[in-house]
């Protein structure tokens, strides 16, 4: 599980403790999907649901919200959606917002404290550029949860004898009445920049010496 | 109408301080796609702010002026960029990757149904399209991207790019424009500026000083900070050391931390791990002062002393003092 989910998945469980209700989790993809939605049953969540279809392997991020987004949907009236802020291999941070506007709900990210929460609102941190900026979040509504917010916990036993039960069922494109995805990023060139060791190495009789010369380096290259 | 259309997000009673940069580069794009340069200035009393970005080279402004009481939210925000793009029609629409941009990019391509790339280092126009640049992989490839619908959205990485030379006696027209969502949804309670512990933000630092774990521990560290201090630099860290608790999260360069391009960036002790490289993709010029002479850090550097830092860093303070005298 990509490391700010587990964040988003742990927070869900906790306003669960405190406030009751259901927690279900949804993800797109194949096998792997499957592993990390059994981890989340084990941790406590009530239910899953794979999205899983061939057609899907490649989606982008556009793609992978609207799937999700109809996932979602097809749960019913959900009150607050729960999300990592980021993926932690692409750091694309573009999914869960594409989920909200499918969904027509606000979205809030990154968030570092939930505050208080009842069955109407949410009162939340979200970071920003020098600091953060409290909120109050009425529901339904999206938050984008980052890592700052807690610790995931580790499945009990019991959790995990659960999750070797539980039956999560699968959603293909067609039961979510997807169209055929059209990307609408293209790349169009992938390259390694080659790049050579250029470096300077001072050299002096001591190293005080050197750390003088490097002073007068800057000075000559006008970068101090 | 084709076009770029910028959204510039003011901070307090400031435009935030990418804007220059995203115009500069508006500007410059324009030239190749045509049409005029429009920019989207969105905050609480941003009004009086308006006339200074025709000097940025600025055809239009299109003023949102939140009239809430509470700082304007992600949502406000939000309206009002849909609603300058709706308006002004862009091939292209520019944001910051700093801050609130984040977010505000991709939910302002969802909301037009359209393509986005975030933080971008490079654009140009290639006839008559859009190329987009970025490094992926942890900075250890580059791709180049377009966006297939109208218009391409692009946050653009701090500091990559550069701000207008000289200002434009431009004259701007200035629009006001009503936001049409309704307030509610989100209400900004308080907004938290945690103030730098001395010296520039790293993110708009021209001069970094980062020290890593080769340091030895959190004792050493007033070295860092000495030298800092003589440059009028921000500080920096690896994850190694923020992680150890030497010195706040909020120093972390790289991956997982702040990405930075400052025109100077002076490692102390730190190897080069390419999670830290992730983040100094943009700095224009490395000083590399490492024990280690086969460091990773060294492959980056322009400059770079080999051996044990306690010996070179204070004399290397010592005569950056006298020098700036």
């Amino acid at each position: 599980m990509n490391g700010y989910d587990a964040n988003a998945l742990e927070a869900a469980l906790r306003l669960k403790e405190q406030l009751g209700g259901k927690v279900t989790v949804v993800s797109l993809g194949p096998d792997a999907a499957r592993d990390t939605l059994k981890r989340a049953i084990a941790m406590g969540a009530d239910a899953a649901i794979q999205v899983n279809d061939p057609a899907l392997n490649e989606a982008d991020s556009t793609t992978t919200a609207r799937a999700l987004a109809a996932a979602i949907k097809s749960i019913g009236h959900v009150d607050l959606v729960l999300s990592g802020r980021q993926a932690s291999d692409t750091d694309g941070g573009q999914v869960h917002l594409g989920i909200a506007q499918h969904l027509g709900l606000p979205a809030v990210s990154p968030i570092q404290k939930i505050d208080e929460a009842s069955a109407d609102s949410v009162t939340a941190e979200r970071i920003v550029e020098d600091g953060y900026q409290r909120l109050k979040i009425r529901l339904p509504a999206l938050l984008g949860v980052s890592s700052e917010m807690n610790e995931p916990r580790y499945p009990p036993l019991k959790g995990i004898m659960a999750a070797g039960r539980a039956q999560i069922p699968v959603l293909t494109a067609a039961d979510l009445g997807l169209r055929e995805p059209s990307p609408k990023v293209q790349l169009r060139r992938l390259y390694v920049e080659t790049r050579e060791a250029k470096v300077e190495l001072i050299q002096a009789d001591s190293l005080e010496e050197a750390g003088k010369v490097l002073a007068d380096k800057l000075r000559e290259a006008r970068l101090v | 109408m084709p076009g770029v259309l910028l959204i510039a997000v003011a901070v307090g009673d400031q435009p935030s301080p990418t804007t220059a940069e995203l115009a500069g580069e508006a500007v410059r794009l324009s030239i190749d796609l045509g049409g005029p340069v429009t920019a989207l200035l969105a905050g609480k009393n941003v009004q009086p702010l308006a006339a200074s970005l025709g000097g940025l080279g600025v055809d239009k402004v299109l003023v949102a002026d939140s009239q809430a009481p509470t700082p304007p939210s992600p949502a406000w925000l939000l309206s009002a960029a849909e609603q300058a793009a709706r308006q002004s029609s862009p091939a292209a629409i520019l944001l910051t990757h700093g801050g609130g941009g984040r977010d505000l990019g991709p939910s302002l391509a969802y909301r037009l149904d359209t393509g986005i790339v975030t933080d971008a280092t490079a654009l140009r126009v290639e006839n008559g399209e859009l190329i987009i640049t970025k490094p992926v992989f942890g900075g250890s490839a580059i791709a180049e991207f377009s966006v297939t619908t109208t218009p391409s959205v692009v946050t653009l990485r701090p500091r990559a790019f550069e701000a207008p030379e000289s200002p434009a006696a431009r004259e701007a027209s200035i629009e006001a424009i009503s936001t049409t969502e309704t307030e509610g949804a989100i209400e900004v309670l308080e907004e938290v500026r945690e103030q730098a512990t001395s010296g520039p933000r790293l993110k708009d630092a021209k001069v970094i000083v980062s020290g890593g774990r080769g340091l030895g521990g959190p004792e050493n560290w007033h070295y860092i900070d000495e030298l800092a201090q003589v440059l009028g630099a921000a500080v920096g860290a690896t994850r190694a050391v923020t992680d150890a608790g030497w010195v706040a999260p909020t120093l972390q360069v790289g991956l997982t931390g702040a990405t930075v391009a400052p025109d100077l960036y002076i490692t102390v002790g730190i190897s080069g791990a390419v999670q830290h490289i992730a983040g100094i993709s943009g700095a224009r010029n490395v000083v590399a002062i490492n024990r280690d002479g086969d460091a990773n850090i060294f492959k980056y550097a322009r400059f770079g002393v080999v051996g044990d830092w306690k010996q070179i860093v204070p004399a290397f303070t010592q005569r950056l003092k006298e020098l700036r005298g």
